[in-house]
């Protein structure tokens, strides 16, 4: 290391950040020696108490973008952004509702399983494992782009790319000799940690420089309510008083649109496309909408968290982990948005960032503000939202690492490529593909310094939501839902998606300096394109208000169209799906079909 | 379940046992989804229309601000609640109905 380069290091931050790393690489040791089978690699033994397994599938959950973007985009955005959280916790009632029971009590290890189960098709296994893996690769790059970040704020001077490296080697060393059983452990331990470190630094800087409400009341003082007079401005212009704030750069957005709905964030398009104020609000409030629905259903098909249920011994376990994980995130999500705020009055240098210098950081570089009159209290804070952002992208990449390695070395290699493969040589070929997919990720994490992490996953969860959820949810309550139907829903639905989310991002890469913006000039006419049709921009950045209707309307159609398809036992199946697990029809199931099918 | 007599088990594997047993679980998740629809596509509508209700001041928050960033969690987990409390009963209750109708009577 140059001398310069290590003079730069705060120690404290260094040390909070190394010990985070060590503990999870140790916790995965440690337990890669306790589980010796198959199973154990793939879904822990189904035997997770609930306490357990809620605090992990929370800390799967709570990523990079829970943890520093949505900060971030609260700090750049405002208002709109706290949809993010919002609909991050409120995705979870919906697959409560609709999916986790009768997923659970249908009992397969993956979706996959469940798609050939569901429709006695190994063809459809093999549709529904590509979105595994195109999924799996989207929520990964916001992640990656959260260790990059992180490693350029700990190491000042080191480029975001070798940040992006060195994470994403260790992880993939720790998953490819871990497994899933070590990681319900340290998820559970890593939910603990994610929210200690955001929940602390916050109350410290709230109590020095004023709480949640008074810094928003900073914001638009100057805001007019000329229908309810109420004498708010003497208020807000004594709080503006109280609470210090740093002037805010020319690059920020106003209070006024900062503060309200339909700000910055969803009138993008419009503003670019030159529309008044007036004008913009209708794209406003469909980008809004087709966010929710992005956000909401694509929770019900994220494959990392889906793989969880089946991790329950029971489906009534499988609802109290569901409300416990509630709980859990909905706590945690309370919290990231007061950074943003505050980020705002007090750091709003970083308005002016580009990339893994953006306000993406804030949530790391806000207490370090406490060192000026309380060192190194600022030092030690900023070294625990550190370790808590070491523990999100950490977690959230080992878990999603798990579930692509899990369908890759289950289902492609287990079940087609190789079916009488021993479980040694699927052992094996678990960590092959570990590696692989691993390398893959990091390839693609280098790539998107430019683009926000919590946009980077909002964009996850509509792809999830115009794939997986549509199967989900037809497959559960539609009996004549057939294999064809399905599948042709969940491609072109799933497709589309990623192709529309593709093209604006590539043109938001086009249009950055740089390597990245050459890498994708091929892309850069999009940039003129686009201000003349700005509901098309938007209908690119959030496909999910088209792309879920069109995959579950496929569905219908082509399945009426093929409705001798439908399967024979389809009675069965969906009494299995349905009926309480203490009927046991379960067994009954596999016992008629291992007498029919062979 | 351990004893099931082979003459009641077409009672189970009816149709009209299926279709009860959706209907009930399906009314009972729209129910609860609809609540939920209600707050959630809501808050934008009243955002669009009632912009100076929304940006009234509470506690130093924006109203709307102060509804989505905080108070949304606790309404989604009362949600969250009575519905587990009701699927868990409902299946109770159609253990208990298919059991007892499977009693031999004496």
């Amino acid at each position: 290391m140059m001398p310069i380069f290590a003079m730069s290091v705060d120690p404290w931050i260094l040390a909070f950040s190394s010990v985070t790393v060590v503990v999870t690489i140790w916790m995965g040791f440690r337990s890669a020696r306790t589980s010796k089978t198959a199973s154990d690699f793939f879904v822990a033994g189904r035997s997770v108490s609930v306490g357990w397994n809620a605090s992990a599938i929370s800390g799967e959950y709570l990523s990079a973008a829970s943890f520093m973007g949505i900060a971030g985009m609260v700090m750049s955005s405002g208002y709109d952004a706290l949809w993010y959280p919002v609909c991050y916790a409120c995705g979870y009632l919906f697959l409560l509702l609709f999916i986790a029971g009768p997923l659970r009590r249908f009992g397969a290890y993956t979706i996959p399983d469940f798609a050939e189960g569901r429709f006695d098709s190994p063809a459809f296994r093999k549709i529904a494992v590509c979105f595994v893996l195109f999924i799996g690769f989207f929520y990964t790059m916001p992640q990656m782009k959260g260790a990059g970040t992180t490693l350029a704020y700990i190491f000042p001077g080191l480029p975001y790319w070798a940040g992006v490296g060195l994470v994403g080697a260790v992880i993939t060393l720790n998953v490819a000799l871990g497994g899933m059983k070590g990681i319900t452990l340290v998820q559970a331990v890593q939910y603990w940690a994610k929210m200690f470190a955001i929940s602390v630094p916050i109350f410290v800087l709230m109590a020095v420089y004023g709480h949640y409400g008074k810094q928003l009341e900073a914001n638009g003082g100057n805001v007019q309510h000329p229908t309810y007079n109420i004498p708010l401005s003497t208020n807000a212009s004594n709080a503006a008083l109280d609470v210090e704030r740093s002037p805010l750069p020319e690059k920020a957005p106003k209070d006024e649109t900062w503060l309200s709905p339909f700000g910055p964030l969803t009138t993008k398009a419009a503003k670019a496309a030159k529309l008044s104020a007036e004008e913009a609000k209708p794209y406003s409030l469909l980008y809004t909408y087709s966010l929710i629905i992005a956000l909401v259903c694509g929770t019900a098909g994220l494959p990392h968290i889906l793989v969880r249920f089946y991790t329950n011994p029971d489906g009534v376990a499988a609802k109290r982990t569901t409300m416990w994980v509630m709980i859990l995130i909905g706590i945690f999500y309370v919290f990231p948005p007061v950074f943003g705020v505050m980020g705002r009055n007090l750091f709003p240098e970083l308005y002016n960032g580009i990339g893994s210098k953006g306000t993406d950081k804030i949530v790391l570089e806000l207490p370090r503000l406490l060192n000026e009159n309380y060192a190194p209290i600022g030092s030690i804070l900023s070294g625990i939202t550190c370790a808590g952002a070491f523990a999100a992208f950490m977690s959230t990449f080992s878990g999603l690492l798990v579930s692509m390695t899990g369908a890759m070395a289950h289902d492609v290699y287990g079940r087609m490529l190789r079916p009488k493969s021993t479980p040694e040589q699927r052992m094996k070929m678990f960590k092959i593909f570990a590696i692989v997919i691993g390398g893959v990720a990091m390839l693609l994490g280098s790539q998107v310094e430019a683009l926000e992490i919590n946009f980077m996953v909002g964009q996850a969860f509509a792809i999830a939501a115009a794939s997986y959820f549509p199967l989900l949810f037809m497959a559960v309550w539609w009996r004549k839902l057939t294999m064809k139907g399905a599948a042709t829903g969940m491609l072109t639905g799933g497709l589309s998606a990623v192709f529309a989310i593709s093209l604006s991002s590539f043109s938001t890469l086009a249009a950055t300096p740089g390597k990245t913006g050459d890498m994708f000039a091929m892309f850069k006419p999009l940039n003129d394109f686009w201000p003349h049709y700005p509901l098309l921009r938007i209908l690119c950045d959030q496909p999910a208000i088209w792309a879920v209707p069109l995959a579950i309307g496929l569905m219908i159609i082509v399945s009426k169209l093929t409705s001798k398809d439908v399967p024979s036992d389809i009675r069965m199946k969906m009494l299995v799906l349905h009926a309480p697990e203490k009927l046991g029809l379960k067994q009954e199931y596999i016992q008629e079909h291992q007498a029919g099918g062979h | 379940m351990t004893k099931q007599s082979p003459e009641n088990k077409p009672d189970i594997h009816s149709e009209e046992f299926l279709h009860s047993l959706m209907r009930k679980q399906l009314k009972l998740s729209i129910a609860c989804a609809l609540s939920f629809f209600i707050v959630l596509l809501g808050l934008p509508l009243a955002n669009y229309f009632w912009p100076d209700l929304l940006a009234m001041r509470v506690w130093g928050f924006t109203l709307t601000w102060f509804v989505l960033g905080i108070g949304f969690f606790p309404a989604v987990w009362c949600i969250a609640f009575y519905f587990i409390k009701r699927s868990i009963a409902l299946e109770d209750e159609e253990v208990a109905e298919v059991q007892s109708d499977h009693t031999p009577k004496p």
